[in-house]
């Protein structure tokens, strides 16, 4: 709304194609069982098949029933059972199961196993062990990206983080490496890529090959600029509060997979009901990039408009009113159920966040990122803890206070933990482990003062303190030295200074002006720059694994085309609805595009979440 | 791909060499099945075989990503076809020299001697050229021919033909050395799905003393084996694989983990008991000590509630306690056994004491038992606490008493009619007119505002107004 975008900001490439080519696959795959069959889907692609197909055309290909899988026996009468699922062990040995069963009461049935996006070889050694191979037959739906809008597209593997950054497991990075092989047949040839991570760089290096080994057609590109981040390269972004409107939205309803269902208190009806999110919706599309404390203001002021629209039909004739109704009416209901509704989540918002003193629980972080006033900030957290406020809340902010502080004082350390344990029980003693492990939440080890002040002059600290970390629990656990890398990148601006977050001046406005993401400052770093240089403390402190590297062909001639300006970040890990609202800031600003690729769409919830260890 | 797959079909089923397929009514699939292992058989051979002018597709035809952009080709009208387009330089992804190789990654050392030639060069020359080229013809030949050309392939050519997920043997692989170079190509290609994959096969063919030392000095390796294990569940050999390596306190919680399975509680919290014997770190197992204790209490309390409950000695119980953590324990124990003697199991103060809750300072909302009258908590919230829990007047009145500010404590005493407080505070400030105010809005008769008269005649108070 009241951003001054620059107006040259180039198209974005059209990504409907990718659903296209997702369904005519699956239509294909389908076509090779033929005859009637029952299908079993795993629930977490439910939602995404429903972007990509619906009932219907399943029914056309001659899927009979559908069912979700649950680990339960099949009651299906069908003598073919399809099953849609992801390459885990546990579903493949469920199948395994179905089908013994149905050997041992002497049923007759075929077998499909359709993996998405491709079938894991641990997976075929349990078809094999469970000596249904022969019963079963399988097959790969390259399902890779989802688009879901314009400038978001994810992978929907949320399984990505956990599997990769706390398991130390690569079975992904082909995959990643694949839908960005997709997307550069699609939309390349790419002239410049850059990347920061270990896993970036994998992902990078399977692009290559894959690329390689393939051919391009010919095509003007239509997106020039890449750039893969990790998401251990920053923990810090995700783990803040979300104060942007659509951040807030998904920090509190959850929105899966564009869709979020909104409860009888926001509808204020009895019912509840589901509803799209993106920019075809217009309300939504003029709020979700703004500070929340702008979208009251912009929604009252729309509705305003609107009584000051509908009330134009008083005094109309009844030819006036005929044409009204026929041409202003249907988009004024529609503006109207649509204003009404984020109204209603608004206040269901304010509702939520007024009463677990959200403005403190915002002092208490962003005091953390200034490092200020710490020991306040613990006794906040200890509260918190004390009052079973919010588990994952507690947690966030444990995590929070560990990396901007570069890990805990151990006596702090001791008794939060024992807190958090008295509180939500002793069972998590698994979840700390596993945030010791990646580095979310740790003691600082004795000498560690040594290493803060070598951090200063530089050197030697990558070597020493990753070599420690890996010994001591041999996990990938990476050193924060958030301190350090605020003050290089300038990431908290003075607190002194006023900030309108009417006419945002930096992506520090999604986070109330307080912060700048670092990964986001990154990206606009390494842009300006158009690669790393200068950036060497900074990358030293981020543990290194940052790369630049350009085809070695055209890239000259094509400079200037506005695919250059088209910059597709990839977050291998996930990245969140404010990452995404700093970037579209920083697009306008720089008159870039950027498209997010994500492996999911994150937040604190869900990433604090996939750590948690206290279930079978 | 889609239609060379359709077209492979088709040429299965016509020819006699359905061997290679995984259609199930083959039979001389499943007698190749039972002289192969999991990893080995699992290959599709199907993909080699395609037309003769496509052999040179092949390589990238495998790709899943092959198949939506084959059919990218059929959509789209323009089909034009070009050579390469931009190499991009290969990247060094080795990633335990860290922090030596990262200033190496600026823009101009990627580029030297990398564009052309090279690693990348050889490695898709051997790929697309000459190992398809020699290959792929005679996968037609008969079964025994065959087989003498897929043991002709090296560790790493074996380990890159993994990677385009085609058909490999492993079982020739008989040595050490070679079972290693097997691994440590796999992992050099960042693969997870072919590391994970030669591990298995690892696994089933060396020992585990082996297995483990080996893997100690592979750290990406043995990552994967871990991940691998929990997956399949296998947590008897995870035991002993982190035995083996000495992580002891993995081996702890791994075996913990398992009582979130047991749903009995007796057998619960017999299994937390053996765990107390487990190589934990001194804080953490009195954390797990505690678990064990109080989920013993838990079943105690429970069995003695369910008998008063039947008795009609105590209200129908709304809440859970069984497996619930201390806090709420003691939260039950306030709202059922509110009054009860110290000696009791379930009384709040002796839960509190067996647990010595205070040191975190967890006290302030158990309003029983205080010896020090100090929270970390602010009262204010603690009254907010209580408040909600419907605690009594009297113990609200006394935590209200508490709020250090005045302005707080009026406000709040006002908020829950602690009248006393009230008064009591407006006497100390010595505030005649607010105490005046007040006045008006207690009850007429009350004992409140016989309090107030008696204060506002109280000749030895200073009021300030």
């Amino acid at each position: 709304m009241a951003h001054s975008a620059r107006r040259d900001c180039p198209e974005l490439p059209d990504f409907s194609l990718l659903k296209t080519l997702a369904r005519d696959h699956l239509i294909y795959l389908l076509e090779q069982l033929p005859g009637k069959k029952d299908l079993f889907i795993e629930p977490d692609l439910m939602s995404p098949l429903d972007r990509i197909a619906n009932v219907s055309i399943l029914k056309q290909h001659e899927v009979d029933k559908l069912y979700k899988v649950e680990y339960k026996p099949v009651i299906s009468t069908s003598d073919q059972l399809c099953f849609l699922i992801r390459p885990r062990l546990q579903t493949v040995k469920w199948i395994c199961d179905v089908a013994n069963a149905d050997k041992a009461a002497g049923k007759c049935r075929r077998y499909k196993i359709i993996f998405t996006p491709k079938k894991f070889y641990s997976c075929d050694a349990v078809l094999e062990e469970q000596g249904i191979i022969g019963d079963v037959t399988t097959d790969e739906w390259s399902f890779y990206l989802l688009p879901l809008d314009d400038d978001i597209i994810s992978l929907e593997l949320p399984e990505f983080f956990r599997d990769n950054f706390l398991a130390g497991d690569q079975r992904w990075v082909k995959t990643a490496g694949s839908a960005l092989h997709l997307i550069h047949s699609l939309y390349g040839p790419f002239t410049k890529i850059y990347g920061i991570g270990r896993c970036s760089k994998m992902a990078y290096e399977s692009w290559r090959e894959q690329v390689a080994e393939g051919e391009q057609r010919a095509q003007k590109a239509e997106i020039g600029k890449v750039f893969l981040i990790d998401r251990d390269v920053d923990f810090v972004t995700p783990l803040c509060s979300q104060v942007v409107y659509e951040g807030l939205v998904d920090d509190i309803f959850r929105i899966k997979c564009g869709c979020v269902e909104f409860g009888p208190e926001v509808t204020s009806s009895d019912k509840s009901m589901k509803v799209m999110l993106n920019s075809r919706d217009k309300v939504f599309n003029e709020i979700r990039n703004e500070h929340f404390s702008n979208v009251f203001g912009f929604l009252s002021q729309k509705a305003r408009n609107l009584q000051t629209a509908y009330d134009k039909r008083r005094g109309m004739d009844i030819k006036q009113m005929k044409t009204f109704v026929s041409e202003e009416f249907k988009g004024l209901k529609q503006e109207h159920r649509l204003l009404s509704l984020h109204i209603g989540a608004s206040e269901s918002i304010m509702k939520q966040k007024t009463k677990q003193d959200f403005q403190e629980l915002l002092k208490t972080e962003h005091s953390l990122l200034e490092g200020f006033e710490i020991r306040e900030s613990i006794s906040f957290i200890e509260e918190h803890i004390n009052r079973r406020v919010s588990m994952l809340e507690s947690l966030r902010l444990l995590c929070l206070l560990s990396i901007t502080e570069n890990g805990l004082l151990p006596k702090d350390f001791r008794s939060l933990k024992t807190q958090f344990l008295q509180s939500y029980g002793v069972d998590h003693l698994l979840t700390f482990a596993n945030l010791r492990q990646l580095g979310l939440l740790v003691e600082q080890q004795p000498g560690e003062m040594l290493t803060v002040m070598e951090s200063k002059v530089g050197k030697l600290v990558n070597d020493k303190t990753a070599g420690k970390l890996t010994d001591a629990f041999s996990s990938l656990a990476r050193k924060s030295h958030f301190r350090a890398l605020s003050r290089k990148l300038n990431l908290v601006p003075r607190s002194d200074e006023e900030y309108d977050l009417r006419v945002p001046r930096d992506m520090a406005y999604i986070f109330s002006g307080a912060y700048v993401p670092l990964s986001c400052k990154l990206v606009e770093q390494v842009l300006d720059r158009d690669g790393w240089t200068g950036l060497e403390e900074v990358t030293k402190l981020l543990n290194g694994h940052e790369f630049a590297v350009t085809g070695n062909k055209g890239a000259d001639s094509k400079a200037k085309s506005d695919a250059q300006r088209i910059v597709l970040v990839m977050f291998l890990g996930g990245c969140t609805f404010s990452e995404i609202s700093a970037l579209r800031f920083l697009g306008r600003e720089k008159g870039f595009r950027f498209i997010v690729v994500t492996t999911a769409i994150t937040n604190s919830s869900r990433i604090l979440e996939s750590l948690l260890d206290n279930h079978v | 791909m889609m239609k060379s797959k359709a077209d492979e079909e088709e040429y299965w089923n016509s020819s006699k060499y359905k061997a290679f397929t995984f259609d199930d009514e083959d039979d001389e699939f499943s007698r190749l099945k039972e002289s192969k292992q999991a990893v080995n058989s699992i290959r599709r051979l199907v993909e080699e075989d395609d037309d003769e002018e496509d052999v040179e597709k092949i390589s990238w035809s495998g790709e899943p990503v092959g198949s939506i952009s084959w059919s990218v080709n059929e959509t789209a009208a323009s089909n034009q076809r070009t050579d390469r387009e931009p190499a991009f330089p290969k990247i060094n992804t080795d990633t335990s020299t860290t922090s030596k190789s990262q200033s190496g990654y600026s823009l101009s050392s990627l580029f030297k001697g990398k564009t052309k030639g090279g690693n990348f060069q050889q490695f898709t020359d051997s790929l697309t050229d000459s190992s398809l080229r020699l290959y792929a013809p005679e996968l037609r030949k008969p079964k025994s021919e065959y087989k003498d050309y897929i043991s002709d392939w090296s560790p790493e050519e074996t380990v890159q033909r993994m990677q385009h997920g085609k058909v490999v043997s492993l079982e020739k692989f008989r040595s050490l050395q070679d079972k290693l170079l097997l691994l440590d190509f796999s992992v050099s290609a960042n693969d997870g799905n072919v590391i994970t994959a030669v591990l298995i096969y690892l696994k089933r063919t060396l020992s585990k003393e082996v297995l483990f030392r080996e893997l100690q000095s592979r750290q990406t390796a043995l990552r994967h084996l871990i991940c691998y294990l929990r997956e399949s569940r296998d947590h008897r050999l995870l035991q002993e694989l982190f035995r083996a390596l000495g992580r002891t306190e993995d081996e702890a919680l791994l075996k913990y983990k398992e009582h979130l399975s047991i749903a009995d509680e007796n057998k619960r919290r017999d299994f937390l008991k053996t765990c107390l014997s487990l190589p934990f770190s001194p804080e953490d197992l009195a954390l797990v000590q505690d678990h064990y204790t109080l989920l013993e209490r838990q079943i105690i309390i429970e069995a003695t509630d369910r008998q008063a409950e039947r008795g009609g000695k105590l209200p129908t119980k709304t809440m859970p306690i069984l497996n619930m953590s201390l806090i709420t324990t003691l939260y039950y124990c306030c709202f059922y056994h509110y009054s009860e003697a110290k000696n009791t199991f379930s009384s709040p103060l002796n839960v509190r004491q067996t647990f010595k809750v205070s040191r975190g300072g967890v006290t302030a909302r158990n309003w029983l038992g205080f010896t020090k009258k100090k929270s970390p908590l602010s009262f204010q919230r603690v009254v907010d606490v209580l408040q909600k829990n419907s605690a009594p007047t009297q113990v609200l009145q006394d935590y209200v008493a508490l709020v250090d500010d005045a302005e707080l404590r009026i406000t709040l005493a006002q908020k829950h009619k602690c009248h006393d407080i009230v008064i009591n505070t407006y006497r100390d400030l010595k505030d005649r007119q607010q105490l005046l105010v007040y006045r008006g809005k207690v009850e007429t008769g009350s004992a409140e505002e016989r309090r107030i008269d008696e204060l506002l005649t109280n000749q030895q108070i200073r009021w300030k107004n």
